[in-house]
């Protein structure tokens, strides 16, 4: 555990980014044990929060604080014919479950499904100006990290800890260790800041952060535009980190200025000015430092089954000489599934279905990308193309942009926003054996339906996938 | 919440590493709005064929294994941080998990569940497997007050790190809300203090 002076202003090294926002809402400190960190923004969606709200009848509380947690249904909605009563009959009492909390706990930020705000929880967020810098972030959900993009310090928590936010505005939390991961230089052509974060998981390991909270540095993280860096601290999570954060900038201010619920006025000089004090000092220290040339990130897949297991798109599936032994079962347990073979080259492989969306990649800038790169083609005869937008909004720009028209000139069509296949709750399922690549975040046995064989890609390598039909490299 | 003090008993190997919580319960069955029922899901689609029959090579559909400890794999409970996991190993009947790794929120979750995460060296989590797969009633003895691990076979014992609030919680059966409402007044004091 990270001591407490190590980094701290007094100390006279300094202090980083992280120690900065975490003892700014620090409430009190248990003996021997964790933090009471207060909670700015709690942010809610339907699968994750009916115990909690349970929990509290139970013990006949009420939401403490009802204007500090925003709600939106995601995970577990329909893609499709959204505006039609839900048919799974358990799904619909989890949604119907939802509403009635929102509306018994007098809970003003509920934005279900069809509302206009409505939309991927962390997409939503950002978008509307929920999310700031210099903020304490949680929700029910581990892709919570996205918002560290914003230099917020943003992390997420189980059913219980719902419950205590919901109930006190704060959660117990161990003081994580700190790390930086610093990024120099340029990327390479065609290469996004979705490859960039599956070849740092590559690099760490699915376990390699765990227990830190991961500040992201260097030239190639400065260039990177919010939405990018949405996509990176995203993907914190998937290397076990506690969360990943990056100092805010011009490119942040500028990002949350004018959104519906950001600061205004003076209220928005005020906090601008301390935003700007949001910053690692010169020599604060960090507990583990890693530097990285983004010159040699190449466009990334997995080929295994956690988002750890990772390659160039050119290169080879490692040899089994090339695992540890203990690790070796896991290995060949993981390349059995998805029916790939040690040493094998993927690009050129058939793949059956492409995803676009998620709170990994599914805004704007990835519809962008995706489109730029489809237009004037043809989707392949054999893939199935599933593209969600991340929330109502980024499907109203989708329109605006003129990119709706181009990608259907393609052969491809827009469903409605939600989580969709990322973790395929809802019908939005891979069947048994079939590849898809996937723009999302986790590759697990089983995530984007029973049997289904994820393939993790940027949204480039997606569009180009999608009009081969195979493993293609973008550039 | 249940305290918890010691726990004697033989345990179940899961010797695969990365167990995300994906695995422990699909997201298909996340769709309930209370805690009970989520056992039966534990590790479904390891543990169960399409039409619902058990898969005979699984560990849990082993008769030959069985008890209330599941030893696991480095970096157990990576992934979602969905608590319906620890719902899951709790709803089974399982009250500790041993593993030489565990994610962050999942390690939280148990916590909060009155489930024990024991982290052990790598060494000592390969001497389980490799006892438990000689002598399948091999059995360990773990005890939160010493915070100690014993094997009842090799006699061999390891102390365990949990931070010492949370220890007092599981002993006395008391959760984090109870600590935090007793808190209010600070929390409005907090705030005052900010605006």
């Amino acid at each position: 555990m990270n001591t407490d002076t190590k980094n701290s202003p007094f100390g006279g090294q300094g202090a980083t980014l992280f120690d900065k926002i975490w003892d700014a809402h620090v409430v009190s400190s248990v003996e021997n044990g964790p933090t009471q960190l207060y909670i700015d923004r709690h942010f809610c969606h339907e699968v994750t929060s009916p115990q909690a709200f349970n929990g509290l009848r139970e013990r006949g509380l009420k939401v403490f604080r009802p204007d500090k947690t925003t709600l939106t249904a995601d995970h577990n909605t329909p893609t499709i014919n959204q505006e039609q009563p839900v048919s799974d009959p358990i799904s619909r009492n989890q949604l119907d479950t939802f509403a009635r909390n929102a509306a018994e706990f007098n809970l003003p930020l509920y934005f279900p499904l069809g509302h206009t705000k409505n939309g991927v929880v962390h997409i939503i967020g950002p978008e509307n100006g929920f999310t700031h810098p210099g903020a304490t972030i949680v929700c029910g959900d581990s892709h919570t990290s996205t918002h560290g993009a914003f230099g917020a310090i943003a992390f997420g928590i189980g059913t219980s800890e719902v419950e205590m936010v919901l109930a006190t505005q704060c959660v117990l939390q161990t003081r994580p260790k700190t790390m930086r991961i610093t990024f120099n230089g340029k990327f390479g052509a065609g290469v996004l800041a979705k490859d960039l974060a599956l070849y740092m998981i590559s690099k760490l390991t699915t376990g390699g952060a765990t227990g830190y909270f991961v500040e992201y540095a260097g030239e190639a993280i400065r260039n990177l535009s919010m939405e990018e860096r949405m996509t990176v601290c995203n993907l914190s999570i998937e290397m076990g980190a506690r969360g990943g954060l990056i100092a805010p900038d011009q490119t942040t201010f500028d990002y949350v200025n004018g959104r519906e619920y950001a600061p205004k006025g003076e209220e928005w000089d005020t906090k601008l000015a301390y935003w700007k004090t949001l910053k690692t000092d010169e020599g604060a220290t960090f507990d583990k430092e890693l530097v990285y040339d983004a010159a040699d990130i190449q466009p990334r897949i997995t080929y295994g089954t956690n988002p750890g297991m990772g390659m160039g798109i050119t290169d080879s599936i490692p040899t089994l000489d090339e695992i540890d032994e203990a690790g070796r079962i896991s290995f060949q347990k993981s390349l059995e599934y998805m029916g790939f073979h040690a040493g094998e080259k993927l690009e050129g492989k058939a793949i059956d279905y492409v995803f676009l969306g998620s709170c990994t990649n599914g805004r704007i800038e990835d519809f962008r990308v995706f489109t730029d790169y489809v237009k004037g083609k043809k989707k392949a005869d054999n893939v199935i193309a599933w593209l969600v937008p991340g929330s109502w909004m980024v499907e109203k720009q989708i329109r605006e942009e003129g990119l709706l028209e181009i990608l259907t000139d393609a052969g491809f069509a827009l469903r409605q926003p939600g989580c969709s296949a990322c973790l395929a709750m809802n019908d939005d399922k891979v069947p048994a054996g079939k590849y898809a690549v996937s723009t999302s975040n986790r590759n697990f046995e089983g995530r984007q339906g029973p049997g289904a064989r994820t393939i993790l890609a940027g949204p480039l390598v997606a569009a180009a996938a999608a009009v081969t039909g195979r493993i293609t490299d973008p550039r | 919440m249940e305290k918890f003090i010691t726990l004697t008993s033989t345990v179940v190997p899961l010797p695969i590493e990365n167990v995300d919580t994906d695995q422990i319960i699909p997201a298909r069955f996340l769709k309930a709005t209370d805690k009970s029922g989520f056992g039966d899901s534990l590790f479904a689609d390891w543990r169960y064929n399409k039409d619902g029959s058990p898969k005979a090579d699984f560990i849990l559909n082993d008769p030959t294994f069985s008890g209330s400890i599941l030893v696991a794999g480095k970096n157990f409970g990576s992934g979602s941080s969905r608590e319906h996991a620890a719902w899951a190993i709790d709803g089974y009947g399982f009250k500790v998990v041993v593993s030489s790794f565990f994610a962050d929120i999942f390690q939280n979750n148990a916590l909060n569940n009155g489930v024990l995460p024991v982290v052990v060296s790598a060494e000592f989590l390969a001497e389980i497997f490799a006892s438990v797969n000689a002598d399948p009633k091999t059995s360990l003895t773990i005890n939160l007050l010493d915070q100690s691990i014993t094997s009842n076979v090799t006699g061999k014992t390891e102390t365990f790190e949990i931070n010492a609030y949370k220890k007092e919680c599981l002993v006395n059966g008391l959760d984090d809300i109870d600590y935090l409402l007793s808190k209010r007044t600070q929390i409005e004091a907090y705030e005052a203090a900010r605006n």
